[in-house]
């Protein structure tokens, strides 16, 4: 039964890995859904992570570090909104400043006030979002074969964050697909002049798209420095928001598939780190980085049409002008 | 002009609006009937649509009144236009591609905060609305695979489903075949029986003699005529439209025409989606002749330019330029350039200048590989801005200014700028398209003076126009075109525009 | 770059517009030192003096300005196709494998080196070149024929080639035992002279800093990329297809073939980061050189509106802040560098997204404002 342990071990990190691309591609949905482009997820994660950390440490409150995660973040998001939909400004640019600026004062301010170079002072007890045991999971792993194992090690101890993270794809895929909301949004992202022509405020639901996505930026930014780590690192958020990207563009903007291609990429990196410095009886050392490149790689090959397709809301990206 | 004794449907009073210098509206009036069917005609930019737009709050004017049911209301967003029970059907529909006709019915009325009940609601509606007024629609289906008119139905379904007790319909039949645009006509009466009032804004005056009750015409932002439909005839109309006859009356010596020059046979072309944009047109461009192209908007005449000017490739068939066969590879706009067929696209704008440009880059678009313009390896804005000006001096463009951004130009003088270009390069074969739309009248003057002149220095020149007083005027052949077929051909002195519409409504030669 | 709908003068549209971006940018980078409790005034004194205020400085300033010049040249052409390029760190990146890999071979061939070795320079600086303009092929080339948007693709291609370095360094050209993951030295035929060397003769002593004649290169590349762009046929093309391209294809100009062929040349200037950091200063290729140049090269040729007189102008003011930025954490430890990537962003931000506003403002300033 070695086998099924390291299963279980690799799948838990899976899970744990895909949590801030979870919340980040569910963020980047609820954006694009309303035809907001969004590169910035990596900047508002990043900043998240960073005034969640700050947060926590002050206050020795992970919640509260959460609450100030969403809270940077969402003001990060509604500055990309300003841009975006009130000055109409491109809104790739605004996403390039916006993952700068994170970038930039995260380190700033982390150094200023800390003094380790943009680190934050190491999170400890209620600072820091602890794993929760999920009720039987000591009895399932002792009484119930396999099935028992499993729920303990990858659905069993999680941190909070985590299963508000599962929770909020829940909301998002009820939201958009049942709601009065979730249907202007998909009708906004796709024909704005069509909701307009409806008498509803296009900039309403623009601004209220792009503040959901900072607030679910905010959550996956504050479990990666207040649960997963303990404690904020310069650009910690290493390129997560891009494959969050990756994960929206191969889910064909769709929740579900976008939650099952974040488990994807995150199974990838389990592996990946399972893999590094481990040689295999004919490949020799495995190149861990080809598993690494591979989210970006399986995107562009997506991307291009070659296995299947990618049609992205059709309005996304273009600034609403009410024409003549 | 109405003596109801209930107020009328709708009022507008000395309604104005200015877009920039442009007055799109200038103290304009209208009443409308309850439950009657009201037309209102005008040439492209006359201002209807803008009026429409303000009645259903996309613009606010800049003075006057609107009362509805003789209460005035200020309508400042399409919110408000929907709560005084004004729905629009648009010229560009207003609907989301990826949803069910039911989601797009409901959107902005959906009755809760939770879909369900208000989708329930709206199926239910959707059923009796199509028993009533026979509008039968499949509400699941996916609106972007739905035909083009059963689109319109499905805003037609919208404004009802939001209570719309006025329905404005901006061109309605400029994307429907002649048997869609009959059932439209069906339902709009169908609408007038059950106490609606309808305003249908066309430029058509067939479907203004066919459907309407009253007509009220516009000119250059006013409102200048106002008739009881029974009681006016298409020529009156007409006149009123246009005003001063200028299209008619284009200066045309008798010519023989010359030897062929460009000839297709058999070309068909197929769009992206697959669908036949052509099918086996054949026709032959004479030196010193103007075939005109007759047709209802998207009816092949776009497709039949851009494949004669290599843009598009025909799926089928060949051309032929001096009796020679064009290869592949010589139907290419620059191969094409360089042995004599120049183009003046339909759409200046959009395909024929950079409007970001200078008015000198654009003088040379299409010619920048051409070694005058150069010194050196390089490119010479000296020699560029020289070329211009003459071509420009020529061709009476105001400001003559090389150096000021195209997008600065008035819609004239752009097309002018296009023209200049174009004709100034000694053409064989001359494709011009809406050679005047958006154009002032002096400026329309000056250019079909041009094209005779050059039809009578020898040049072949084809001409498509969704005016048809505008071909007929310049034409000495026209050809009509319906779904992408030719259905007929007529010399343009025995024309006669009764007999060309139905050409051009796909009764053919042979049928009629 | 975008529809203005505002219409200014032409001098206020190309100079105070982005001057007063500027402006604002450096504003809110006063407003954080003041929150972090440092004077501003005295920050910024230090910043000049640390960038300006010495020969060495200049130097370091400059080469930093190269870089940038380099960058920004790259996202300036794209964006004349209406592309927008920012795959600047992948393609310098591939360009230093290149450049690496072009060293290493002609290390291969000492009989080659001692006869033409004044050719290894050139060649290593054109396999930079090529590398990049590859590199950006890809995703041109997907734009073009199969409607894969550039954005994205350059940004995963971005990390794809950031982990293909780190496996290129570690197992095929890495140093043999090196802890670092680096290549060995290039041959000293192949790198670029450094400034101080090369002004010696002239009788010009010059402290020893990293710049080196990748700087005149980029002098090259500014004037090189206006001819193109506004003196041939290409760049017409360029403009045409970026402006509107179903004019292009009217004009007989080819948008797909434009896209890939901007995108080449894109990534080719993008090459020279990999030109001045790999060939001129380290002399060998290390992990993560590309530093986040790639990035700010957009600020520079949003701030320099694609213009390359405008670019120079704002990599010179790029090579300020890195320069000075460095001097004044060494006085401020408090101010770190990064300092510089937030005026970055800021810049991005208020001469990228917001230009509206900008233009607006300055159009109420002007008395230009008007309704809408």
């Amino acid at each position: 039964m070695d086998w099924l342990q390291t299963l279980a071990v690799v799948l838990d990190s899976m899970v744990r890995l895909s949590i801030p691309l979870i919340c980040a591609a569910m963020a980047g949905l609820w954006s694009e859904k309303a035809g907001v482009v969004d590169i910035g997820l990596e900047g508002k994660m990043l900043v998240a992570a960073f005034a969640a950390a700050v947060a926590a440490y002050a206050s020795g409150s992970a919640w509260v570090g959460l609450g100030a995660g969403i809270l940077a973040s969402v003001a990060l998001a509604l500055l990309h909104g300003f841009a975006a939909i009130t000055w109409r400004g491109n809104q790739i640019v605004s996403g390039v400043a916006v993952n700068m600026l994170a970038a930039g004062l995260s380190v700033v301010l982390g150094n200023a006030w800390y003094g380790q170079g943009g680190r934050t002072p190491s999170l400890e007890g209620a600072a820091r979002f602890g794993e929760l045991t999920l009720p039987f999971a000591r009895w399932a792993r002792e009484h119930v074969p396999v099935l028992g194992l499993f729920y303990d090690e990858v659905v069993s101890g999680h941190a909070a964050p985590a299963y508000l993270a599962i929770l909020c794809v829940l909301a998002t895929a009820l939201m958009l697909k049942r709601t009065r909301f979730g249907l202007r949004i998909r009708a906004v992202g796709e024909n704005p002049a069509a909701v307009d022509t409806a008498g509803i405020s296009v900039a309403g639901l623009r601004y209220a798209a792009v503040a959901i996505c900072g607030l679910l930026c905010g959550l996956g930014g504050t479990y990666l420095a207040v649960a997963q780590s303990a404690g904020f690192l310069p650009q910690m958020t290493a390129g997560r928001g891009f494959i969050a990207l990756a994960a929206v563009i191969f889910a064909n903007w769709r929740p579900w598939p976008a939650l099952g291609a974040c488990l994807l990429f995150g199974l990838l990196d389990a592996v990946a780190i399972r893999l590094q410095g481990v040689s295999l009886p004919g490949i020799g050392l495995v190149p861990v980085e080809a598993i690494q490149a591979l989210p970006y790689l399986m995107t562009i090959i997506l991307l291009a049409g070659f296995i299947g397709k990618a049609t992205p809301p059709k309005a996304s990206g273009i600034p609403y002008v009410k024409e003549r | 002009m109405s003596t109801a004794p209930v107020p009328p449907a709708i009022e507008l009073a000395g309604i104005s609006k200015r877009f920039g210098a442009v007055a799109a509206n200038r103290d304009v009036s209208l009443a409308v009937a309850v439950g009657s069917i009201h037309g209102i005609v005008g040439e492209n930019g006359a201002g209807k649509s803008t009026l429409m737009s303000i009645l259903y709050g996309f613009y606010e004017a800049d003075a006057g009144e609107i009362r509805v049911a003789g209460k005035p209301r200020r309508i400042r967003s399409p919110a408000d236009a929907i709560a005084a029970g004004i729905g629009m059907v648009h010229q560009h529909f207003m609907l989301v591609d990826t949803l069910s006709v039911v989601e797009n019915v409901v959107l902005g009325a959906e009755g809760g905060a939770r879909l369900k009940g208000g989708l329930a609601k709206a199926r239910a509606e959707l059923a009796r609305l199509s028993r009533e007024y026979g509008l039968a629609i499949e509400p699941d289906a996916i609106v972007g695979e739905l035909s083009v008119g059963l689109q319109q139905r499905v805003e037609i379904l919208k404004a009802l489903y939001r209570g719309a007790e006025v329905l404005i319909l901006d061109e309605p039949t400029a994307v429907l075949t002649p048997a869609e645009a009959d059932q439209l006509f069906a339902l709009l009466r169908a609408l007038k029986a059950q106490g609606k009032t309808v305003i249908l804004i066309t430029h058509k005056l067939r479907e203004i003699m066919a459907v309407t009750d009253t007509v009220s015409v516009m000119r250059r932002g006013e409102m200048v005529a106002g008739f009881r439909t029974a009681e006016t005839s298409p020529p009156a109309l007409a006149e009123a439209m246009v005003g001063r006859r200028v299209l008619l009356r284009v200066e045309k010596p008798p010519r023989e025409r010359g030897a062929a020059v460009l000839e297709a046979v058999g070309l068909t072309c197929r769009d992206a989606r697959g669908t036949e944009t052509l099918r086996d047109v054949g026709l032959t461009l004479h030196a010193g002749e103007i075939v005109g192209i007759a047709g209802v908007a998207g009816n092949g005449q776009s497709e039949l330019l851009e494949v004669l000017a290599g843009l598009v490739q025909p799926t089928r068939g060949v051309i032929r330029l001096g009796g020679r066969i064009l290869t592949a590879a010589d139907r290419h706009p620059a191969r094409l350039r360089e042995r004599g067929v120049m183009h003046v696209p339909e759409d200046r704008q959009r395909s024929g200048l950079v409007t970001a440009f200078s008015a000198a880059e654009n003088a040379i678009l299409g010619y920048q590989g051409d070694p005058a313009f150069r010194a050196g390896p390089f490119l010479s804005p000296a020699r560029i801005e020289a070329h211009a000006r003459t071509a420009f001096a020529a061709y009476d463009v105001r400001p003559p200014d090389p150096a000021l951004k195209t997008a600065k130009f008035s819609g004239g003088n752009q097309q002018k700028i296009v023209l200049a270009r174009e004709i100034e390069r000694h053409p064989r074969v001359l494709l011009v398209g809406q050679p005047t739309r958006g154009v002032d009248i002096g400026a329309i003057e000056f250019i079909h003076r041009r094209l005779v002149e050059l039809r009578d220095a020898g040049v072949a020149i084809l001409l498509v126009s969704v005016e048809l007083e505008e071909v007929m005027a310049l034409s000495d052949r026209i050809l009509a075109l319906c779904g992408g077929r030719i259905t007929g051909e007529r010399a343009a002195e025995r024309a006669d525009e009764r007999e060309l519409g139905l050409l051009m409504a796909g009764v053919t030669d042979e049928a009629a | 770059m975008s529809a203005a709908p505002i219409d200014l003068p032409r001098w206020a549209d190309t100079a105070l517009v982005p001057l007063v971006s500027v402006a604002a940018a450096l504003l809110v980078a006063g407003l954080v030192v003041i929150g972090i409790g440092e004077n501003p005034l005295e920050a910024t004194a230090l910043l000049l003096r640390g960038a300006l205020g010495s020969a060495e400085g200049i130097g370091f300033t400059l080469y930093y300005t190269t870089n940038f010049i380099f960058t920004g040249l790259a996202v300036a052409v794209a964006f004349h196709a209406g592309l927008f390029n920012i795959g600047g760190e992948g393609q310098a990146t591939v360009a230093g494998i290149f450049a690496a890999l072009a060293c290493t071979a002609l290390s291969a061939m000492p009989g080659f080196l001692s006869v033409a070795g004044f050719l290894a320079a050139p060649i290593a600086i054109l396999a930079a070149a090529a590398g990049g303009a590859a590199y950006a092929f890809v995703p041109g080339w997907l734009q073009a024929k199969r409607g894969s948007h550039v954005v994205i693709t350059t940004i995963m291609l971005n990390f794809v080639a950031a982990t293909l370095i780190v496996y290129l360094l570690r197992e095929v050209i890495g140093k043999v035992g090196s802890m670092q993951p680096e290549t060995p030295d290039f041959p000293p035929q192949a790198v670029l002279a450094p400034m101080h060397q090369l002004l010696a003769p002239l009788g010009l002593k010059l402290p020893a800093t990293p710049l080196n004649s990748a700087f005149l290169l980029a002098l090259m590349a500014l004037v090189a990329v206006w001819l193109l762009i506004w003196r041939t046929r290409l760049g017409y093309a360029i403009r045409t297809v970026g402006a509107n391209p179903r004019a292009a294809a009217y004009a007989g100009i080819s948008p797909a073939a434009v896209t890939m062929v901007a995108m080449a040349i894109s990534g080719a200037l993008a090459g020279g980061l990999a030109v001045n950091e790999a060939l001129g200063v380290q002399h060998r290729l290390v992990l993560d050189f590309t530093a986040g140049y790639g990035f700010v090269g957009i600020a520079v040729a949003l701030m320099g509106r694609g213009h390359p007189v405008g670019v120079g102008l704002a990599a010179l003011l790029f090579g300020v802040l890195y320069q000075g930025g460095a001097e004044l954490s060494f006085d401020k430890p408090t101010i770190t560098r990064d300092m510089v990537v937030v005026i970055g962003g800021v810049l991005i931000l208020f001469a990228g997204a917001l230009d509206g506003l900008f233009r607006k403002l300055v159009a109420l300033a002007l008395g230009r404002g008007g309704p809408g």
